[in-house]
């Protein structure tokens, strides 16, 4: 919904004075195609390098990466719940049954509250896309990775991510994700941290305190 | 509960403030810890990036050109959230900001609020308004809370309580939320936050936030944080009202791929932080399912209208000139008078105020250019300080009273002097003599009398040379011949 306030038409009337002009579509896209952009915007690294890259830097966050083939996920998946002693996870629609190994118990998210959310022991999603460069993991809301707030309410996150979805840069991860902009999208570097104390960094706030990230080829 | 808001009306001059602070010595060493922490990390992250300066440009020339079509990208980003089931507010001043927001909370049929940190509510004073009208605003920042429970107020753009130690915030802590056992841990502040706020947001029906960046092209807000509180308070309440600068407008989506380059390593020293959360309107089945923005100018177009001092308009409030400060450093926050505090303070609050409060800020600085230096965006704050001081000059002139002002008598007498040779050596000769009344101490005047003061208040100027250097060049040149 738009509406037309006196205060929209003045502020509107206030800018072009100050602009001396008022600017329309094309002025402002061709202005904008000038800006230069002569950083980074493509990978550098062959592509084991750039996953060891991810791999540091995801660690140097707190959060814990094991590699995996494709064929080995669950065993994997099953390995961290025991070693985090994690039995009920909250999943979302669109995970594939494949990935859930036998002996704990998967809750699939159809509109479950907050408080039921709050209850369970952590959360298994996919992702859409990971960048080395920064350790961060992206989120949207699509099949296998589910709404805001399955990964946010639970206290521990296991992460699946693919290697063919990981990329160097952050342009590139724009770029990659230009077609779903309008989706809720969430990107994750580590667990829940504050810096509000002292300015050091430490683990643990609000999100998920625990994050373990497995990186499948 | 929130205690009295920084208000640059009614704040003491710089000075005058300053002087209390360097009389707090914990103060001084909380500030100068945090920030010195807080440099080191970003200078070790930002060495790692090979086309900062790349990535700085780029940010300068996103910011420069958005300014320039400001209007027609506010409009852009009406229509996109809109289109996406948004509700798009307009504010010129705080006063109707503040109305809007109480207005649309009471609407939502709630009488309290998760407020994720926002530097826009602190410059409104959204907080006391929502009080004042039986509404409990509930801040989920831990810095935020800390200033919340304590009721102090924000001393940094990016981390408000950094003029606070661990055990400063336990005691809050331990008084505040009835906890008589707890540490003074970092982790063990965090964790109690935890506990003290689960309940809030897990339960509280409406959420007000700040944005980094409206996203024009799709409609989008971005909100960058740490600590999973933001995306609580985005995520989890049926209504959320969102407060945003018109400064705060990012052309494409694509744009972010430089600021969220810039940003994260420029404010807290991390590649990035913990979360950032994108969202577009209203998303069926992921989060509130009412949406409200409101787009504040307060001041901003006036910025806006001053072309020599407009950049001050691209900063992304990372906070890297605060920490970079040597006066800040000093002093913290507080002395600023404003929620803006350090360089970008100086520069911004007496321009909200359209000039006419904080006059003293522009001159809370040395020019020393580091403010400059590490800027992700390239802002020339000394340039704007500069600037802002011939306004300050120009504005004090034109009143009346100034015709008797010592100081504007003064430089006028100097300007007449400078102007004119005979004069100009007449009146060094007639230093030199003066001079030699002053009292000293090893060859260094240690007091000037009257308006001259002012230099030796805090350092001692050196005893004048007994030829100058004019003398001496003549000298020279007759030697020669």
């Amino acid at each position: 919904m738009t509406v037309e306030t006196s205060s929209k038409l003045e502020i509107l009337r206030r800018i072009r004075e100050a602009n001396h002009t008022s600017s329309g579509e094309e002025a402002a896209r061709n202005g904008w195609k000038a800006v230069p952009r002569n950083y980074k915007r493509a990978r550098v690294h062959q592509k084991e390098v750039m996953l060891d890259l991810l791999e540091d830097r995801l660690q140097e966050y707190d959060a814990t990466v094991i590699r995996s083939g494709r064929d080995h996920i669950a065993h994997h998946v099953a390995l961290r719940l025991e070693e985090r002693r994690k039995n009920r996870l909250v999943i979302p629609a669109g995970i594939s049954a494949g990935w859930l190994p036998a002996g704990f118990e998967f809750v699939l998210d159809d509109g479950l509250t907050f408080k039921e959310l709050d209850a369970l022991d952590g959360v298994l999603t996919g992702s859409a896309l990971a960048i080395a460069e920064t350790g961060t993991i992206v989120l949207q809301n699509l099949d296998g990775q589910g709404r805001r707030a399955i990964s946010l309410v639970p206290d521990y996150h296991l992460c699946l991510v693919c290697t063919e979805d990981v990329v160097e840069t952050v342009p590139e991860a724009m770029r990659w994700l230009q077609h779903t902009a309008t989706l809720a999208t969430t990107f994750i570097s580590g667990p829940s941290a504050t810096a509000d104390i002292e300015m050091t960094r430490i683990k643990g706030v609000h999100g998920p305190r625990t994050l373990d990230v497995i990186l499948y080829a | 509960m929130s205690g009295t808001a920084l208000d640059p009306k009614t704040a003491p001059a710089f000075p005058i403030a300053a002087r209390a602070a360097m009389k707090d010595s914990q103060l001084q060493r909380n500030v100068h810890h945090a920030t010195q922490v807080i440099q080191t990390k970003r200078a070790r992250v930002v060495a790692e990036m090979a086309d900062w300066q790349e990535l700085r440009e780029a940010g300068e020339h996103i910011r420069r050109h958005t300014m320039e079509h400001l209007d027609f990208y506010l409009q852009e980003f009406e229509v996109n959230c809109a289109r996406a089931g948004g509700i798009v507010h307009w504010a010129t001043d705080a006063e109707e900001a503040r109305q809007i927001v109480v207005g649309l909370v009471k609407a939502s049929g709630s009488d309290e609020v998760i407020k994720i940190k926002s530097m826009t509510t602190e410059e409104i004073a959204l907080n006391q308004a929502l009080e004042s009208e039986d509404i409990h605003p509930f801040e989920t920042d831990l810095a935020e809370l800390i200033i919340q429970l304590g009721r102090d107020q924000p001393s940094h753009i990016v981390v408000p309580a950094l003029h606070k130690n661990r055990k400063q915030i336990k005691e809050i802590f331990q008084r505040e939320m009835h906890l008589a056992d707890l540490g003074d841990r970092p982790e063990d502040l965090a964790d109690a936050a935890r506990s003290f706020l689960r309940e809030k947001f897990l339960h509280v029906r409406t959420g007000v936030s700040g944005a980094n960046f409206l996203i024009a092209e799709t409609g989008g807000v971005c909100v960058v944080e740490s600590e999973g509180n933001g995306r609580m308070c985005l995520t989890l309440p049926e209504t959320l009202i969102t407060i945003a600068g018109i400064d705060k407008i990012l052309p494409r989506f694509e744009d972010l791929e430089v600021m969220l380059q810039l940003l994260p390593r420029s404010a807290t020293g991390e590649r990035m932080n913990p979360y950032n959360s994108v969202w577009t309107g209203v998303h069926a089945g992921d989060g509130p399912q009412t949406f409200h923005v409101v787009l504040l100018d307060n001041g901003r177009t006036g910025i806006l209208a001053d072309w020599e001092s407009r950049q001050t308009l691209h900063c992304i409030r990372c906070a890297a000139c605060q920490n970079a400060c040597p006066v800040y450093r000093q002093t913290g926050g507080h002395a600023y008078g404003s929620v803006y505090a350090g360089p970008i303070g100086a520069i911004l609050t007496p321009q909200l105020q359209e000039m006419h409060y904080a006059q003293s800020l522009p001159y809370a600085s040395s020019l020393c250019g580091a403010c400059y230096e590490v800027c992700p965006v390239k802002i020339n704050i000394p340039e704007v300080l500069i600037h802002l001081r011939q306004k300050v000059v120009e504005q004090n002139a034109a009143q009346v009273s100034s015709s008797f002002d010592i100081e504007a008598l003064g430089m006028k007498a100097m300007a007449v002097t400078f102007r004119n040779e005979r004069r100009f050596r007449a009146a060094q000769r007639m230093g030199r003599a003066a001079a030699k009344l002053l009292p000293r101490k090893d060859g260094w005047i240690t007091w000037l009398p009257g308006m001259l003061g002012g230099w030796t208040q805090m350092r001692d100027l050196e005893e004048m040379p007994q030829e100058t250097f004019r003398d001496w060049w003549q000298k020279r040149e007759k030697d020669d011949r």
